[in-house]
């Protein structure tokens, strides 16, 4: 039960990057590559302010707010210098290594015996202190459900629906008054906060920020977004912008289960980040397979 | 309403594939007219509209809309005055949003989008009425997904989205070609209403001489970047029939 609600809560933190990448990759279709170095950034940013004394929380907001200049790097490289997203993305990606070993003083940072939110929380709440896993759970829960419905009212705005008109089609939305140059640095930086986001959470969780906590996350995200799009289409769910952030949410829960299933039945650790990149190769492929079969049955 | 001031545009300039599309181009669009333009492939006719449109900009000479000099005036803020047709009926409007949020982008083409929400209950009812208009049957399926729509449906909202707001001039390029000939008739019927019910300016792309004889008031013959044949309304059918003969 405890391996389960802490594999949950693994799950619930890791979905905030889930979340952060689902804006680029999915809503703005940007293969942004930024999200390993602001996942690191958000993990520096905020376990210095922690050994300096900062409240927790506060520490958390701020990091994942410095974060989303990370977004507007790269989204200046794209717009203004016209380099493609793939590499501004990088560009920056390479950078923030730098400036994360500048930021921590070295290459990672321990959090040990520091307040973290975690042990804020269940300082807070008595009752949590018998069963610490909760902590996790319950602060996991709270976060994932105020993003899911801040997204889902912004993504309903006109200026939330103006990014995803972006994305979807850039020329109509320049036709249609759209300053899509602008459009696409709002969506990096909420993906890039996000990402601070989660680089702040996980750095709580585990106790230490480190500058390759990024490394290889992104295919992490992109695993549990193409997990959680496989529930969607598999119970016939609606596309719609709610339940494909719930989804994305659900994708994350579930890749952890994976991983914990997989990691219980001897798979080396090392080789893991191979096995999600067949997995997310393979989910992100299969639809795509199937289109082209039919078309041939169809010709 | 719509002039242009020695417009001169080259591809590829200074290289060995260097090709001039116009070399001081004059043109005049007085308020109200439906202009037709035709002319053979590389004349220089969608080129002329991203001129106007502003998805590409002269080399030199002036663009005004209303005796206002827009020619540096990016694409997405023109659009404020400028409805606007592809031939493409896939590259009007977001596949992946619904009817209504595409209807309701269009309706901000000339205001600042905020965080407001991008529909609510009257724009809902407003947005059913114009559907209504269009006759195809449309008005119930606000909350289906563009991309399931077909290329006629397609296109003939994005007629309506181009018309929403009122624009001072309306760009159609070959906005029927890509259809089959009955959706091209709808649409085309749709077109007429639209622009006479408003009054709006229209330029018009056509290979289509039925389209060129049934609509406008205006006919313009491009041909190698220069205005060929400019006639009024009267001059018109006589013209198409010479051209056309040839």
């Amino acid at each position: 039960m405890q391996i389960l609600i802490s594999t949950f809560s693994q799950g619930l933190i890791w979905s905030v990057l889930a979340l952060g990448v689902f804006i680029t990759f999915r809503i703005l279709n940007f293969a942004d590559m930024t999200a390993e170095g602001s996942l690191a950034l958000g993990g520096s940013i905020c376990a210095l302010l922690i050994t300096n004394g900062v409240n927790p929380l506060l520490s958390l907001i701020i990091s994942a707010l410095l974060t989303s200049l990370a977004g507007l790097i790269t989204g200046l490289l794209h717009t203004k210098l016209k380099i493609q997203p793939i590499l501004s993305g990088i560009l920056t990606m390479i950078a923030l290594y730098s400036i994360n070993i500048r930021i921590m003083g070295k290459a990672n940072l321990s959090l040990l015996g520091k307040n973290t939110i975690f042990s804020d929380f269940e300082n807070a709440l008595p009752i949590l202190k018998e069963n610490p896993t909760f902590s996790a759970f319950a602060i996991g829960i709270t976060i994932c459900l105020i993003l899911i419905l801040t997204l889902n009212i912004f993504f309903k705005t006109q200026i939330g629906l103006a990014i995803r008109a972006t994305g979807d089609n850039e020329q109509m939305m320049r036709a249609q008054g759209g300053n899509t140059n602008l459009k696409k640095i709002i969506a990096l930086m909420i993906s890039s906060l996000l990402c601070g986001l989660a680089g702040g959470l996980i750095a709580q969780s585990q106790g230490y920020s480190d500058v390759n906590m990024g490394t290889g996350t992104i295919a992490i995200a992109l695993a549990s977004i193409v997990i959680g799009e496989s529930f969607m289409t598999f119970f016939k769910m609606k596309n719609k912008i709610l339940s494909a952030l719930i989804c994305a949410v659900l994708g994350s829960i579930c890749y952890r289960i994976i991983i914990f299933i997989v990691l219980n039945f001897g798979m080396n650790p090392s080789d893991l980040k191979l096995f999600t990149a067949f997995v997310t190769a393979i989910l992100l492929g299969l639809p795509n397979i199937k289109k082209i079969k039919e078309a041939k049955k169809n010709a | 309403m719509l002039k242009l001031q020695n417009i001169s545009k080259k591809f590829a300039s200074n290289s060995a594939d260097e090709k001039i599309i116009f070399e001081n181009l004059n043109l005049n669009i007085k308020k109200g007219e439906f202009v037709i333009i035709v002319g053979g492939n590389g004349a220089g006719k969608s080129t002329l509209m991203n001129l106007i449109s502003g998805s590409i900009l002269p080399d030199s000479g002036k663009v005004f809309i209303d005796e206002k000099d827009v020619t540096n005036l990016p694409e997405h803020k023109r659009a404020k005055f400028i409805g606007r047709v592809f031939q493409d009926p896939l590259k009007g409007s977001c596949p992946n949003l619904t009817v209504e949020e595409n209807l309701s982008l269009a309706m901000l083409r000339n205001k600042k989008r905020t965080l407001h929400f991008g529909i609510n209950k009257g724009d809902r009812e407003n947005l059913k009425h114009e559907l209504e208009k269009l006759n195809l049957g449309l008005e119930n399926r606000l909350d289906a997904k563009m991309g399931t729509l077909s290329g006629g449906q397609r296109q003939a909202i994005t007629l309506l989205m181009a018309t929403l707001v009122k624009p001072k001039i309306l760009l159609l390029d070959e906005h029927t070609a890509a259809l089959d000939p009955k959706s091209s008739e709808k649409v085309l019927n749709l077109t007429q209403k639209i622009i006479s019910d408003n009054s709006i300016t229209t330029l018009m792309i056509t290979h289509n001489l039925n389209h060129a004889t049934k609509l406008g008031n205006r006919l313009i013959v491009l041909e190698s970047g220069k205005i060929k044949h400019d006639v009024s309304e009267e001059g018109k059918r006589l013209l198409l029939k010479n051209i056309f003969r040839n």
